[in-house]
């Protein structure tokens, strides 16, 4: 086989294409996690994200619409999480469990009028500088904008903890709920807000799936991969840069066990596709041994439910 | 008190009624257990088609679908036997052991099991489709139209069913061009549109010009027509998905023969069968050929259809080698069924490994 630049070119651009659904809902439950809520509820936020894009696709014909209405459905079925957890102080892991379990019931009982239909062209951007740089223009250019986007929020989300007050209360209210209380700070309104935004990009997540990436409605068609998102978040022990690192290099084994198939590795090929699980891990666990950063960077309420007296 | 008798009285007649109309009038009615949703657009969706021919005919019909292959599965059969289903049509392999189990405790009710082979009581019937003979033409296709000669092959699980389609693809392809290389691609996935997308670019980015599957979804046959290469529907047709790319499609159509037992039980001519239909009684279908094949290779197409359905040819006749070089079929003769339903490694001409 003759490997050209290009063809690298081509193998970094699809993997960073898969990439996309998991840095988004990812970065999204690092907010939500990082105000002290866990939500194991990604994987359905993140399907009915996907069936609400398509079907606003096909209905309306905009694709702004779609974009954004999946955005809002995430938005809106994160609110029931909120309200079970935040306002009648139910707990964590249950009510995520049971949003995944509602929101992949539910999505495919939207989804029976949209099997069968294609979808529509997403348009993308650059198309034309592509072939003017070697190796670089793939990988640069020709994508959509929530392409861009993904690739840009994992700096936007380091920034905005690390740097803005809001940032800071997020974490305030994360680390110690009761303390941020009692600076004044509305605990319930904080951990409101970052469940919503989780719930927003998971659903941009999904919309990327059924929209731009795989343009089409399947039951079930987010295989999981909001369990890997989840799983992201922990293992980057809560850093978005690591996120990204981590969603690469998922998404390269992904794609580059494919290659090894197709060149011919005499490799069993149930050890490559359980690859990309293997190394995603036990690479992220090495770049976060440091357990005074762990502690650091771990939300110390995650998962606690917080209950003010008044 | 008196009111209390009468309406006693009247509604328990009501009732006797109903139960000797419907003791008389007796419907046949039909279940359907499904491995996946009735929404994946792939094998559950095409049982489910053929379900609806079954209502079409006059028949009542229910379905239970996401079904797991488990002890899950003997309580759903239990469950409709119990519920006055005359005949179940259980439509994955794994349903093959309860199935049978059932079958026996419920010797009036009939059972139709797919792609299985157990037939341990006389109320069960198995049945299948001879897809492989779909791929002899896919495969006369894939050898004529690709340029790069790399073909590109989506594989889902290695069990016979797969490893028979990968021969029959293979061995048509080599016939029209012997210079052809298949790569196949393992996804380890009867649908996940996300990684069946990802191998399929990874074979079109390795010169794959010309892309055939063994998995569900439509992703394969959209990234196909993204990259400008050709590509084949997979159980139904998916020319509307990738219009430039499809080339064909080979769907499964499973609804006469549903209609056709389904009638038997009703006219109490059902009998234990064992079916393996082809293209020859329809349960096999060939998609519209797309106009972008020559001319020639269109009625080529057709005639190898022809052929394939009257039996005059066969997808695996002799002499065919294994790719260690030992015969396998000799010349002149023709694979048996039983050779085909344990097909476990690759004739000559396959890349790679069979993943163990």
């Amino acid at each position: 086989m003759i490997i050209d630049i290009n063809f690298i070119g081509l193998i970094i651009a699809s993997i960073m294409a898969s990439a996309v659904p998991l840095i988004l809902a990812s970065c999204g439950e690092l907010i939500t996690e990082r105000s002290g809520v866990l939500n194991l509820g990604v994987e359905g936020m993140m399907i009915i994200g996907a069936i609400s894009g398509f079907a606003l696709m096909t209905v309306t014909g905009s694709l702004i619409i779609a974009v954004f209405g999946a955005m809002l459905a995430g938005v809106l079925i994160s609110t029931i999480f909120a309200f079970l957890t935040q306002t009648l102080i139910t707990n964590h892991v249950a009510t995520g469990l049971a949003l995944t379990i509602f929101g992949i019931g539910i999505s495919a009982m939207i989804g029976k009028n949209f099997v069968g239909i294609p979808g529509k062209e997403f348009p993308v951007l650059f198309e034309g500088l592509k072939d003017t740089i070697p190796l670089l223009g793939p990988i640069l250019f020709g994508h959509s904008i929530v392409f861009y986007f993904a690739f840009a929020l994992p700096f936007i989300t380091s920034y905005f903890l690390k740097k803005t007050k809001i940032g800071l209360i997020v974490r305030a209210v994360g680390d110690s709920p009761e303390s941020a209380s009692n600076q004044g700070i509305n605990v319930r309104l904080v951990r409101y807000a970052c469940i919503l935004y989780g719930g927003s990009m998971s659903g941009l997540a999904g919309a990327y799936l059924s929209m731009i990436y795989t343009p089409q409605w399947i039951e079930n068609m987010t295989g999981g991969r909001g369990w890997i998102a989840l799983a992201l978040v922990v293992f980057s022990t809560w850093n978005p840069i690591k996120i990204l690192i981590g969603a690469m290099i998922f998404g390269g084994l992904t794609i580059i066990q494919f290659h090894m198939q197709a060149i011919g590795v005499r490799i069993p090929v149930q050890f490559l596709t359980a690859l990309p699980y293997i190394v995603t891990i036990v690479v992220l666990v090495v770049i976060s041994r440091d357990s005074r950063k762990i502690r650091l960077s771990t939300p110390s309420s995650l998962g606690k439910s917080f209950h003010k007296d008044n | 008190m008196h009111k209390f008798f009468i309406r006693s009285f009247v509604s328990s007649l009501v009732l006797l009624f109903t139960f000797t109309v419907a003791a008389i009038a007796k419907d046949v009615k039909a279940a359907f257990v499904y491995i996946g949703p009735t929404g994946d657009h792939g094998w559950t969706y095409q049982h489910d088609v053929g379900r609806k021919a079954v209502e079409a005919a006059g028949f009542k019909t229910t379905y239970v679908e996401g079904v797991p292959e488990s002890a899950d599965a003997e309580r759903v059969l239990r469950q409709l036997a119990n519920s006055g289903h005359d005949v179940i049509f259980t439509t994955s392999f794994g349903y093959m052991n309860p199935t049978n189990k059932v079958a026996k405790e419920f010797p009036n009710v009939k059972f139709e099991h797919a792609t299985g082979y157990k037939r341990e009581h006389p109320n069960v019937s198995t049945y299948a489709a001879r897809f492989y003979e779909g791929r002899t033409i896919l495969g006369t296709i894939a050898g004529t139209m690709t340029k790069s000669n790399v073909i590109g092959y989506v594989a889902s699980f290695p069990i016979p069913e797969v490893i028979r389609g990968i021969n029959s693809f293979t061995l048509a392809a080599q016939k029209v061009n012997p210079n052809i290389k298949t790569k196949i691609v393992w996804a380890f996935t009867w649908y996940d549109p996300g990684k069946e997308a990802e191998a399929a670019k990874a074979l079109i980015d390795q010169g794959a010009d010309v892309i055939a599957q063994h998995t569900d979804s439509t992703a394969i046959v959209q990234i196909a027509e993204k990259a400008g290469v050709y590509a084949f529907g997979q159980a139904s047709d998916m020319d509307k998905f990738a219009p430039k790319a499809v080339l064909t499609s080979v769907e499964n159509n499973w609804g006469p023969y549903y209609v056709d037992r389904v009638k038997a039980v009703a006219n109490g001519t059902w009998s234990q069968k064992d079916t393996w239909h082809g293209i020859g009684d329809g349960m096999v279908v060939i998609s519209d050929l797309d106009s972008q094949m020559p001319a020639d290779l269109r009625s080529k197409v057709k005639k190898l259809q022809a052929d394939l359905a009257s039996g005059k040819v066969h997808s695996f006749t002799g002499p065919i080698y294994d790719q260690k070089g030992n015969l396998m079929v000799a010349e002149g003769k023709t694979a048996d069924d039983g050779m085909l339903a344990g097909m476990m490694t690759y004739v000559k001409g396959v890349e790679g490994d069979i993943p163990k």
